[in-house]
């Protein structure tokens, strides 16, 4: 019954559409006429199928007015959409990237442009920028993902052992198996005998071992289970500022208070325990804050904590109650000399029971960054610290919604955990490969602030660890203006000029947070040495330039 | 078995869900120095917090074993604590504990734990598709394409995929919606489909898992307050995803019933009575439908579509279709109808303008690949400001896991006849196919011959829901226990034969009725024993509770 009362719809809209073309043609129509109408009708049928959306739109909403029917709004709309996903911002992969994107589509199409190709400098994505990827990890992906080749004789053996292990933990001994949410058991104790092993020999429990979709789930997944309370008792974060805009956009998205702590851009980008301080206090007017969230080294600072800070963030933590998350993804890319990783997980330990007991501690790592640069697989794992455990049975359950993390991932994350020994035959490779790949990015971290320093009106922290620099732009007011008038922070102003005239593209600094009136971009050190060269020869040019033109 | 076991063992899920059950109150009354964060004095109760905050600052360092963990079952996101998951719930972490027990050589009544819980094709031993896993390997290790025993097939698609990704590498960062080559393919597939009707890649989405696609739009349209608060229509019997992410969302879940006297047939009838009861006290804005089902296995009819869309369009409806399934269609005068084929068909006034996603997935059909976490949606008819929003909600998290993504592309550009490996890869996907088409159709038959069990014929997807008699001494003795009576049915056949297979009442059921999930993935083999046990563990609870000896 239904599907006839449809039909007769269709038929009695059919009929006013005839209705209203008739009356367009002015008169009776001739067999001729009506013919023309129909064909017209049939096209005009034929391009609202085949137009791109908004042209279809156009006709479609014409259509609708003319029938005499309402005009049916769309469910989700602006308007009624969900308000706190209009509030999350994402800078990395804002507007500037959509017009890089646009550009290079420009530039295939043959458009001129006073570059050749666009440089994407403005997210950690090594392998993009021609990172080789460690031959030994993918060697034990493939023969993951397709275990014929364990027959194969070009395989060494200690790759066929680690892919045949991973597989065995697997159901059904295949990758395409779920895992358990928490993942895989034999890959969390590889991690946590990988943990104690950098952390001197602490102990670390498997069970304290969550696998994640990259580390920006686990990070995602914690502030999830933070934020509570409504109003004076709204759950606040403490995070960075400059910071990595994951933090900012989960804390809009879960409509938690984002509180800004200031690192200090006169000492190297470090922390300051009387900052933190002052915005708890602040804080405590209008929210609850509860966790406190430090990226080390530093994104997209790059300074690399001493342990004397560390120290002080965890006596603070545990006099204010704050609930600790610790961003190490880039524990392994610390270049400058004197600067050395200390995860907060040891050195919690290390300052006794008093705070090793109560302290509450997730920290987080990744495949995506350090000397693998496996963004793709989205890979890493967090560790759990005093976690109370009725809470992580909640945790467990929340992982679980979304089934498990992608196994390929998992693997690639236990032969990062479990690399070749000594004894093994991958083993010179694996460590010339490792031992080059963070030596070349050292020397370009080194080569990144020594050139940009050379500018006048740039100056840049060094950069000691992570993958980025993030100098200090001096903008003329003339500039500031100008950016005022077309709505665009200054440093977005800056960075879409340089874009369009020199096809680089940057992240501007307000993307991140920055101290009112001072203004930064931030840009990878990750282009290859040549590459980088020219870039960083590029930049200087267009800022001289941009200075002289708004001088 | 003896009852005593069976108490012993209630008790201790009692426990667990006891966790899961107990207000905030009670706990601040167990440890007495707990604060609330939620409850009708929130604002004092905030007041109070930071004031001893403030007064313990000095305090702190000296008094270190008293301190409160700051992160616990009081302080916890509400929402968080809202969600349940039951194919991943309390029976699945018993069946874990149950399998430890047995390799540390403890003993049972059986010597192996099935895991009928959950459409894990592979772990049940399903074989992969080789061409899809050569594809996969040559991506990841690309030394490969000079190795012979590789076809060219597979490199040509591999290198494809290559070419899409930064530094053709799988290792690099795709942009948030998915690498552009696969989008297209995927566009081209979808076409293929559905005969002819057009789709634009650039409504092609992927995503991490269907899951995380249907988390995503279903986070778009959630807002309002009170009785302006989204509701959101599923199913029941539903996929627990659905009622999870609602709770998580705190949208309002809005049930309509399959009609289970009808091979869980959607009536349109039940969807008018359920919106027009929500109306009263939320705003229902969005309609999921599965479809093949699941729990519930049922393949909906065109006619049946015609008119959820017909619904959807008068009622101003965003429509989800959940097609997870697509390719696990069994039964012979069962056809898979695509929700956007049909939108087309019924023409362009419905076709632009109802607002609809559909998703789809490595993980079933007859590849399985769970584990990869693949999957797209495609969107039709989003506002492009929204769309918009929906790209910067997806970069947030960079972007879907390039193995997957590769996955994906094997599935929707899969060997052609004129291709060396189409005959095996032809033959791999029937023999799959095959063999998941039988096993429905056995499953359907051993059940319906239990008396006490009552099963819909598995016309689609991977699930056996049953219907059981439960006795009404086996509810009493399970409401005494605080628990699901299909629960305690679930425990005991874990317990007694190692089958772990998820309670009804976790997918949602009439009142009163009972069921269980089971998955018809085992080998054909173990599938007869599994039922000849589920039969046997059947007639000898039914025996137990009417003390029919």
């Amino acid at each position: 019954c239904h599907a006839a009362i449809i039909k007769m719809d269709l038929k009695k809209k059919k009929k006013k559409k005839l209705y209203w073309a008739h009356i367009w043609m002015h008169g009776t129509p001739s067999i001729c006429q009506l013919r023309l109408i129909l064909y017209i009708l049939h096209v005009c049928s034929v391009i609202s199928r085949f137009t791109p959306e908004i042209l279809r739109k156009g006709i479609h909403g014409d259509t609708m007015t003319e029938n005499g029917c309402e005009y049916r709004e769309r469910v989700l709309t602006m308007d009624t959409m969900n308000p706190n996903v209009k509030r999350v911002e994402y800078a990395v992969r804002g507007p500037i990237v959509q017009r890089a994107v646009q550009i290079e589509r420009e530039l295939k199409m043959g458009i001129k442009k006073p570059f050749t190709e666009v440089i994407r400098a403005n997210i950690g994505d090594c392998h993009a920028m021609g990172q080789k990827p460690i031959t030994f990890f993918r060697q034990v992906l493939a023969l993951c993902s397709y275990p014929d080749l364990l027959e194969d004789g070009k395989f060494p053996e200690d790759a066929k052992s680690r892919a045949r292990r991973i597989l065995q933990a697997c159901g059904g001994g295949s990758l395409g198996a779920y895992s358990t949410s928490q993942g895989i058991e034999m890959i969390r104790q590889d991690i946590a005998r990988y943990i104690e092993r950098r952390d001197g020999g602490i102990t670390c429990d498997p069970d304290n071992i969550y696998l994640s979709t990259g580390a920006s789930d686990a990070i995602v997944t914690m502030l999830k289970l933070l934020v509570s309370g409504e109003g004076m008792s709204r759950t606040g974060v403490m995070i960075s500022i400059p910071q990595y805009p994951l933090y900012s956009a989960t804390l809009a998205e879960l409509g938690a208070v984002q509180i800004s702590y200031y690192l200090d851009e006169d000492n190297c980008w470090s922390l300051d325990i009387s900052e933190l301080r002052r915005a708890l206090q602040e804080a405590k007017k209008h929210c609850s804050p509860r966790a406190l969230c430090i990226i080390n080294p530093g994104n997209p600072t790059g300074q690399v904590q001493s342990r004397q800070c560390i120290e002080g963030v965890i006596r603070f933590a545990a006099a204010e109650k704050l609930f600790l998350m610790a961003d190490e993804v880039y524990q392994d890319n610390v270049y400058a000399d004197g600067c050395k990783f200390h995860s907060f997980k040891k050195v919690l330990f290390e300052m006794g029971l008093e705070y090793s007991e109560k302290v509450e501690l997730a920290s987080f790592h990744s495949t995506s960054k350090c000397y693998m640069g496996e963004c793709g697989f989205r890979g890493g794992y967090m560790e759990v610290v005093n976690l109370d455990p009725e809470v992580k049975v909640q945790l467990t359950k929340l992982v679980s919604v979304r089934l498990c993390p992608p196994v390929p991932g998992q693997a690639l994350l236990d032969v990062v955990v479990n690399p070749p020994q000594p004894d093994e035959p991958s083993y010179d490779t694996f460590i010339k490969e490792r031992t080059d790949t963070l030596a070349t990015l050292a020397e370009k971290a080194n080569m990144t602030q020594e050139i940009l320093n050379q500018v006048p009106g740039i100056k840049c922290n060094p950069v000691q660890g992570a993958m980025y620099t993030f100098p200090r732009i001096h903008l003329p007011p003339k500039a500031i203006l100008e950016a005022k008038e077309k709505e665009q922070t200054p440093d977005m102003f800056y960075c879409m000029k340089l874009l369009e005239e020199t096809g680089i593209c940057l992240v501007p600094g307000s993307g991140f947070g920055q101290r009112d009136g001072t203004y930064h971009f931030r840009m990878t050190i990750l282009p290859p040495k040549e590459k980088l060269k020219i870039v960083l020869a590029k930049i200087k040019e267009f800022h001289q330039h941009f200075m002289a033109q708004y001088s | 078995f003896s009852v005593e076991r069976g108490t012993s063992l209630a008790a201790r899920s009692l426990i667990a869900g006891a966790l899961d059950q107990c207000s905030p109150l009670t706990l601040t009354s167990l440890t007495g120095v707990r604060h609330k964060s939620q409850g009708p004095s929130v604002e004092k109760c905030g007041q109070m917090r930071f004031i001893t905050a403030e007064a313990k600052a000095s305090a702190g360092r000296l008094e270190g074993k008293l301190r409160e963990k700051t992160l616990t079952l009081d302080t916890l996101n509400p929402q968080v604590k809202a969600v349940e998951y039951a194919v991943r719930g309390p029976i699945v972490i018993k069946a874990g504990e149950i399998e430890r027990y047995l390799e540390e050589g403890g003993t049972k009544p059986f010597s192996e734990v099935i895991k009928a819980n959950i459409g894990d094709a592979h772990a049940m031993g399903q074989k992969p598709i080789t061409f899809l896993r050569q594809v996969v390997a040559l991506c990841t290790f690309p030394e490969l394409m000079d190795s012979p025993s590789f076809p060219e097939d597979a490199k040509r698609r591999a290198r494809r995929i290559l070419q899409g990704c930064g530094g053709h590498s799988l290792g690099s960062y795709s942009a948030s919606p998915g690498v552009e080559c696969i989008r297209k393919d995927i566009a081209a597939y979808i076409e293929q489909r559905d005969e002819g009707v057009p789709s634009d890649w650039e409504n092609v989405y992927l995503t991490t898992g269907a899951s995380d696609g249907i988390m995503t739009i279903l986070r778009l349209l959630v807002s309002g307050k009170d009785s302006s608060r989204t509701g959101v229509m599923i199913p029941i019997p539903q996929y627990p995803l659905y009622s999870a992410a609602i709770s998580e969302m705190d949208a309002v879940q809005v049930n309509y019933y399959l009609d289970e006297d009808n091979c869980w047939a959607l009536d349109i009838n039940e969807l008018h009575r359920s919106y027009q009861a929500a109306k009263q006290h939320c705003q229902p804005r969005v309609i999921c439908i599965i479809n093949p089902g699941n729990p519930t296995g049922q393949v909906q009819s065109k006619k049946c579509i015609e008119e959820v869309l017909h619904f959807a369009y008068e009622e101003n409806l965003f429509v989800m279709s959940d097609e997870v399934y697509q390719d696990n269609v069994y039964a012979p005068d069962c056809q898979f109808h695509s929700f956007k084929k049909v939108l087309y068909e019924m023409g362009p006034e419905y076709f632009n303008s109802v607002e609809l996603v559909s998703f789809h997935s490595t993980s079933k059909g007859y590849t399985g690949e769970c584990g990869f976490r693949g999957g797209y949606m495609e969107v039709i008819n989003m506002d492009p400001e929204v769309k918009a929003q929906m790209v910067k909600l997806l970069s947030v998290r960079l972007c879907p896991p390039l193995a997957g993504q590769a996955a994906m592309d094997v599935i929707v550009n899969p060997p052609q006849p004129e291709e060396h490996t189409f005959k095996q890869f032809h033959q791999e996907k029937s023999s799959v196919l095959g063999a998941l088409a039988e096993k429905a159709k056995l499953t359907e038959k051993i059940l319906n011959a239990v008396p006490g069990i009552k099963c819909n014929p598995v016309q689609g997807a991977m699930y056996a829901f049953p219907r059981i008699f439960i006795p009404p001494k086996a509810v009493e003795e399970a409401k005494a226990l605080g628990m699901q009576p299909d629960m305690l049915y679930c425990l005991r056949l874990l317990e007694e034969t190692g089958i772990c297979v998820v309670p009804g009442s976790g997918f949602g059921q009439k009142d009163g009725t009972y069921h269980f999930r089971m998955t018809i993935l085992p080998s054909i083999e173990k599938l007869k024993v599994l039922l000849g046990k589920v039969r046997d563990f059947h007639i000898g609870f039914l025996k137990e509770y009417s003390g029919l000896e």
